[in-house]
Parts: C-alpha cells; sequence; structure tokens
C-alpha cells in the first residue's frame, strides 16, 4: 500500500512538473507573438494605447514565466528529480527565460524611449522582427524536443542557427541603410540601438541551441 | 547451543558483513550515488531481497563449493571463513579488485592441503572457468541489452521526466533483482564452509514451510549481509556512485541488470533444472564474484563506445586478482589452520580414513574393474585421503570407476545402529519410510557409508539414488544430505566392543 502511494506520488508530480515545463515554453512562444504585434502595431502607429497593452501583455506573461521557472527549479531540487541532467534543465530554462525578457525588455525601451523609425526602415525592422521571432520559435521547438525526442532536437537547432544567420544579416543590412542616410548621427545611433536591441533575441536563441546540443549528447545513453 | 559454535561462526559472519558493505554497493551504488533512489530505500531492498535469495535460492553454488571440499570440522570452517575475510579485507584496503567467491575458493583448497584431503580438480577447473566467463558474459548481456532499451526508448519517446521517474522504478526493481541474485549466489561464500557442520536442527514454522538447518545458516549469513549493508555501504556507494557518474542513469539500469542477470544463472536450481528437463546443456552453479560482473558489464558498453574509455589496467587487475586471491587466501588459511591446531589445539579437520576393505574389492570387481593391481593396497588403513591416491597410483590402478568414486567406496566410517538412537531420528524430515527402512537395519554394523546407504536402498526405494543426470541433480543431493545426517547419528561402535 505504501509503495504503491509512492509510486503513484512519483507519477503524479511528473505530470504536474510536466505540465509547467510545457507551459512555461508555451509562455516564450506567446511572448514572440505579443513582441511581433507590438512592433507592427508600433510601427504603423507609434507608442499607441494598443502598443502599451501589448507591453502590458508581454509583462504579465514575463512574470509568469519567471513563476514557472522559479517553481519548476524548486520542484526538481526538493523531489532531487532527473539528478544528471538537472544542471543542464536549469541552465535551459534561464536561456529560455532570458529570451522572454528580451522580448519585454525591448518593448518597455520602445515605449520609453520612442524612437522615430522612418517609413523607409520599417520594412527591414519588420523583417528582422519576423526573422528573430521565427528563430526564437525554432529554439523553443528544439527545447520540447529536448524533453520528449532528442532526435529532433539537431533538426530545430540548426533551424535556429539558420535564422540567426538570417537576422544577422538583415541586421547588418538594415544598419547600413540607416547609415547611409542622411539623419542625424544621433538618430541613426538610436536606431542601430534598437537593430541591435532585436537582433540580440536571435543572438541569444543561437546560444540556447548550441548549449541545446551539449545537452542532448549527454542525454543520449 | 553451545557458544563456542557461535564463535566459530562469526568468521562467516564477518565475511558476510564485509559482502554487505562492498557488494551490495556494486547493486544500488549508481542509483545512490547519483540520487536516483535514497540510501534508506537501496538499504531495505536490498535487506530484504538478500535474505530472500539466499535462503530460498542459495542451495545450488553452496552445492558447488560443498564438491570442491567438504570441511568437515567447525575449527576448520571458521579458518577458511576467517582467512577469506582477511584477504578481501587487506586486499581491498590496498585497493586491489577483490572477489569473495575467489579468496574462499582459496581458503578451501588451503584446508584441503593441511587436511590432506584431495581438491576435485574438475569442480576447480569448472569454478576457474566461471570466474572468466561471469564478466564476458556480462558484457555480453549488458551491450545488447543497452541497445535495445535505448530503441526501445526512442520509439517510446517518453518525457525527460517521465523516463526519470520510470529509470527510478527500474533501479529499485533491479536493484530488488540484483540482491536476490546476491543472496542466491553468493551466501555460498559467506556460509557455504559450514553447511558440513552446521549446528542447526531442521524445524516447520507453523507447519507452512520446512527451514532446514542449511537454510538456518543461510538466513544469519543473510543477516549479517544486510547489516554490512546498512552499517558501511552508504560510503561505498557514494564512491561507486561517483565513479561511474558518466554514465546515464539507464545505462546503470542496464549495468546492474547484466550483474544480476550473470549472478542469477550462475545460482539459479529452477534454470538448471528447466534446461536439463528440456534436454539443454546447463550453467554450472558456481559462487561468481558480483564486482567482476559490474566491472565486466561496464567494461562491455566501453567497448561498444569505441573502447577508448576503457580502463585497461583495471581488467588486467582482475585478471591477476584470478591467480593472487586464491593464492593469498589458500596460503594464508594453510599457515592459519597450522597455529589453531598446533597452538590453540583446536581440531581443525576430522580425520577421514580410507582401506581397500575385501567388499569394496568386490564391489570393485562387481563394477567390472580389474583389481589383482590393487591387491598390494588391500586391507591398508590410510590416513588421508591424499595418502590413500598416492598409494593408489603408486599401484598403477587406472580403471573404474574413476578417481573420486573410488576414494567414496573405500572411506571408511564405522557405524552401529543402535535402535536407542531410533528416537532421536528427525521424523518430520525423513518420512515415515525412510524411518521404518532404518529401523529394519537394528543392531547391523557397517564400515563404509555406501554400505549403509545400500542396505536402506534395498529396505526402501525411498533412499534410492536416481539416475546421475542434471535434472535428478537435487533429488540426489536432498537424499545425500539425508544420508549424511543418519551416517552422522549411528556413527559409531556397538557397545558389546
Amino acid at each position: 500500500m505504501y509503495l504503491q502511494k509512492r509510486v503513484l506520488h512519483l507519477f503524479s508530480g511528473t505530470r504536474s512538473l510536466e505540465n509547467q515545463i510545457d507551459e512555461f515554453l508555451d509562455k516564450v512562444s506567446e511572448a514572440g507573438m505579443v513582441f511581433g504585434r507590438a512592433i507592427r502595431v508600433y510601427l504603423n502607429n507609434g507608442a499607441s494605447e494598443e502598443f502599451e497593452g501589448f507591453l502590458g501583455q508581454a509583462a504579465i506573461i514575463e512574470r509568469r514565466g519567471d513563476e514557472l521557472r522559479r517553481s519548476i527549479e524548486t520542484e526538481l531540487y526538493a523531489r532531487t528529480l532527473i539528478p544528471d541532467l538537472r544542471a543542464d534543465v536549469m541552465a535551459l530554462l534561464e536561456g529560455m527565460d532570458h529570451l522572454i525578457n528580451i522580448y519585454e525588455g525591448d518593448l518597455f525601451r520602445i515605449s520609453i524611449q520612442s524612437p522615430d523609425i522612418p517609413q523607409e526602415f520599417h520594412a527591414g525592422y519588420l523583417d528582422l522582427t519576423e526573422t528573430v521571432v521565427s528563430c526564437v520559435d525554432s529554439v523553443v521547438l528544439a527545447a520540447r524536443a529536448f524533453f520528449r525526442d532528442i532526435d529532433s532536437v539537431r533538426d530545430h537547432g540548426s533551424k535556429t542557427i539558420f535564422l540567426e544567420t538570417e537576422a544577422d544579416k538583415i541586421g547588418t543590412k538594415l544598419q547600413r541603410a540607416i547609415f547611409s542616410s542622411s539623419l542625424p548621427l544621433e538618430r541613426k545611433m538610436h536606431l542601430r540601438y534598437f537593430v541591435e536591441r532585436i537582433d540580440e533575441l536571435a543572438n541569444s536563441a543561437e546560444d540556447v541551441a548550441d548549449a541545446l546540443q551539449i545537452y542532448t549528447i549527454k542525454r543520449r545513453i | 547451543m553451545d557458544l563456542t559454535v557461535l564463535f566459530f561462526l562469526t568468521s562467516g559472519l564477518l565475511l558476510g558483513w564485509s559482502l554487505g558493505a562492498n557488494d551490495a554497493a556494486n547493486i544500488f551504488g549508481t542509483a545512490v550515488g547519483t540520487r536516483m533512489v535514497r540510501f534508506a530505500t537501496a538499504a531495505l531492498v536490498c535487506s530484504v531481497f538478500v535474505v530472500l535469495g539466499a535462503v530460498v535460492s542459495g542451495a545450488g553454488a553452496a552445492h558447488t563449493l560443498g564438491a570442491l571440499g567438504s570441511i568437515n570440522a567447525l575449527a576448520g570452517s571458521f579458518m577458511a571463513a576467517l582467512s577469506a575475510a582477511g584477504t578481501v579485507y587487506v586486499m581491498t584496503k590496498w585497493g586491489l579488485p577483490v572477489s569473495t567467491s575467489q579468496a574462499i575458493v582459496g581458503a578451501i583448497i588451503g584446508w584441503n592441503l593441511f587436511s590432506g584431503s584431495v581438491t576435485d580438480s574438475q569442480t576447480l577447473l569448472k569454478i576457474v572457468a566461471t570466474w572468466v566467463a561471469c564478466p564476458v558474459l556480462a558484457a555480453l548481456i549488458a551491450v545488447p541489452l543497452l541497445k535495445v532499451t535505448a530503441f526501445a526508448l526512442r520509439l517510446a519517446k517518453l518525457h525527460l521526466l517521465k523516463l526519470d521517474a520510470y529509470t527510478r522504478l527500474a533501479l529499485i526493481l533491479a536493484g530488488a533483482f540484483g540482491a536476490y541474485s546476491l543472496g542466491a549466489n553468493n551466501i555460498a561464500n559467506v556460509m557455504g564452509v559450514f553447511v558440513d557442520v552446521s549446528p542447526f536442527k531442521g524445524f516447520s514454522v507453523a507447519g507452512f514451510f520446512r527451514l532446514s538447518s542449511v537454510q538456518q545458516l543461510f538466513l544469519i549469513g543473510a543477516i549479517a549481509i544486510a547489516v554490512g549493508v546498512f552499517t558501511y555501504s552508504k560510503r561505498v556507494m557514494v564512491t561507486v556512485g561517483a565513479g561511474i557518474l558518466p554514465m546515464s542513469p539507464v545505462a546503470a539500469w542496464v549495468v546492474v541488470i547484466a550483474h544480476s542477470i550473470v549472478l542469477f544463472l550462475f545460482a539459479s536450481q529452477g534454470l538448471e533444472h528447466m534446461l536439463a528437463s528440456a534436454g539443454l546443456p546447463t550453467i554450472p552453479l558456481v559462487p561468481v564474484s558480483s564486482s567482476q560482473a559490474v566491472v565486466g558489464a561496464v567494461v562491455g558498453l566501453g567497448l561498444m563506445r569505441g573502447g577508448g574509455d576503457v580502463d585497461w589496467k583495471l581488467v588486467g587487475n582482475i585478471a591477476g586478482g584470478w591467480v593472487t586471491t586464491p593464492l593469498i587466501s589458500g596460503v594464508v588459511c594453510f599457515i592459519a589452520l597450522f597455529f589453531l591446531q598446533n597452538v590453540f589445539g583446536q581440531k581443525v579437520y576430522r580425520e577421514v580414513h580410507y582401506s581397500l576393505s575385501a567388499p569394496v574389492l568386490t564391489e570393485l570387481a562387481a563394477q567390472g574393474a580389474e583389481v589383482t593391481a590393487l591387491a598390494s593396497i588391500k586391507e591398508r588403513e590410510f590416513r588421508s585421503a591424499q595418502e590413500f591416491k598416492k598409494a593408489v597410483e603408486q599401484t598403477g590402478y587406472s580403471g573404474p570407476p574413476g578417481e573420486q568414486a573410488l576414494r567414496d567406496l573405500a572411506q571408511l566410517s564405522h557405524m552401529y545402529i543402535d535402535p536407542e538412537k531410533f528416537s532421536s531420528l528427525d521424523r518430520k524430515w525423513l518420512s515415515s519410510g525412510q524411518i521404518s527402512a532404518v529401523e529394519r537395519l537394528e543392531g547391523r554394523e557397517f564400515a563404509h557409508p555406501w554400505q549403509l546407504a545400500r542396505a536402506l536402498a534395498a529396505n526402501s526405494s525411498e533412499w534410492s539414488r536416481k539416475d546421475n543426470s542434471t535434472v535428478n541433480k537435487y533429488y540426489n543431493a536432498r537424499l545425500e544430505r539425508k544420508l549424511e545426517y543418519v551416517y552422522r547419528k549411528f556413527a559409531g561402535y556397538s557397545d558389546r566392543r
């Protein structure tokens, strides 16, 4: 009876933690969707009420993400789960949480600094945003695969690395266009700052993908 | 029970304790060291299953050790177990991989040499062959098992956390199986040398099942192992766990299962009986080293990954241990027996005399032997098996029925079927048919045990041996134990002498 109870407890606790990890990864994807729409709204209408609404959503997602990460980490340690891979899983969650933070931080900066982005650069910013969001989405898929299907981690990881390179190309092209325009230097530097901030998402996603490849080798039997 | 008897058993208990302290780490080391399983859980599961394995299935491997040499005095058994325990302790201190099985075999050979008994070379060869086979077999089991497990897990696509939960459960179950196999296989090392001198009497537990004297002996040996697990194995487990840390928990599970299967194969009477019944070749039941089974499995997995991780020095040390461990243990046992006998005045062996008496020669002739060559040593009494063997060799005789069977025929042990002893016969163990067969021999005397066995078989079919096949091995072994009991019971001469 006692043994049965222990075994049931082991598996029910595991299921709840699995759900938390899934929800946490959902939050990363959700933050990407909110970010993409917020940038589009900002480019069209500036720091409007709608944009602020998206910023509020991003902040809620970030808070929930933090809560989930802390709860998962506590559970992993308190119940000494996956002792051999715990450190890797924690690092993975921290890396993914960092992505949510960048999403939220970028929107905050835009809200505070209200960069004046000329129409001619809108397409470049939109393209860059879409690419980095796709890049983060593929690292989310790689992270999900790490938990369930390690054979697919490599596929999603390769896609992440490809999209990061694409984001770099778009960012470089956009910065060249900004600096070859007739805008004053301070505006050029302001616009470049946001290009770099958005591109940072792809760089961080790539870091997580690289680490995931190593964790996957360790996970292999 | 006599206190000296208890004292003499302590060396076996010490050996059991060290086995529990060291070998439990082979089963649960990785699981506890990597914190997949808590020490308290591991120790409890390990202790319960070691006891079960020893009491339920321990007899098979013990029988083989008995065939190597039957130590027939309690003080001799004490010293054999103590020499083995000392050798294991010192070699562990020196950091050499040591096996309790090899130490006890060396000690038995040491006793054989000291007491002038003959070491059965066939049995010795069988035992040594299994030492080599044990790690090789563990490797051969571990590699495909890991491949199949990895393939199945890849198909199942379990969540990492679910896999973790299943692995914990699997490690506990594998540990239970490992502990059962360890108890079944290695109890022979701990208590095997006391089997022939067991001070216990069989009794029935609430009428449900009978706990024989050997099972009681194994029970206290297994309890000593369990005490070793609880008191000292934690440290060893953590060390082993740290040593094999680069292995994933699933690979660790594979190693434990491979180790347990090997130990089980070399201990299971049921499997041996099943194989023999199906006409298949059987696996000899021999106590093997659990540490070497684990190392074999780990090396197997290392070779599967290309062999770069394999510590060949350790492999060499193990192979060296096959020679050095029994050698050291044998020499220590021989010297210690000398001191125990000559300084402490203890009887470390009971002399067994041999003689080719007229009935023996008649029996040999009936078996088709050409006995004229043996005429020169007819009726001479030899004080040890070695002496007898040498004398037979000098006659140039090499005919049937073989060296061991010839010794069995010539063995002297005077018995008088004293009616006063009938009331003290164990009537729960012996059947009524067997008892009445004994009683019908009232007043008769026998010089050789086989004569009494034959007289009993003539009186009742319940005393008849079955054909010498593996299927009948345990029936015959049980009958042999009952005969030994009758021999001991009626040993001696009639008062009329």
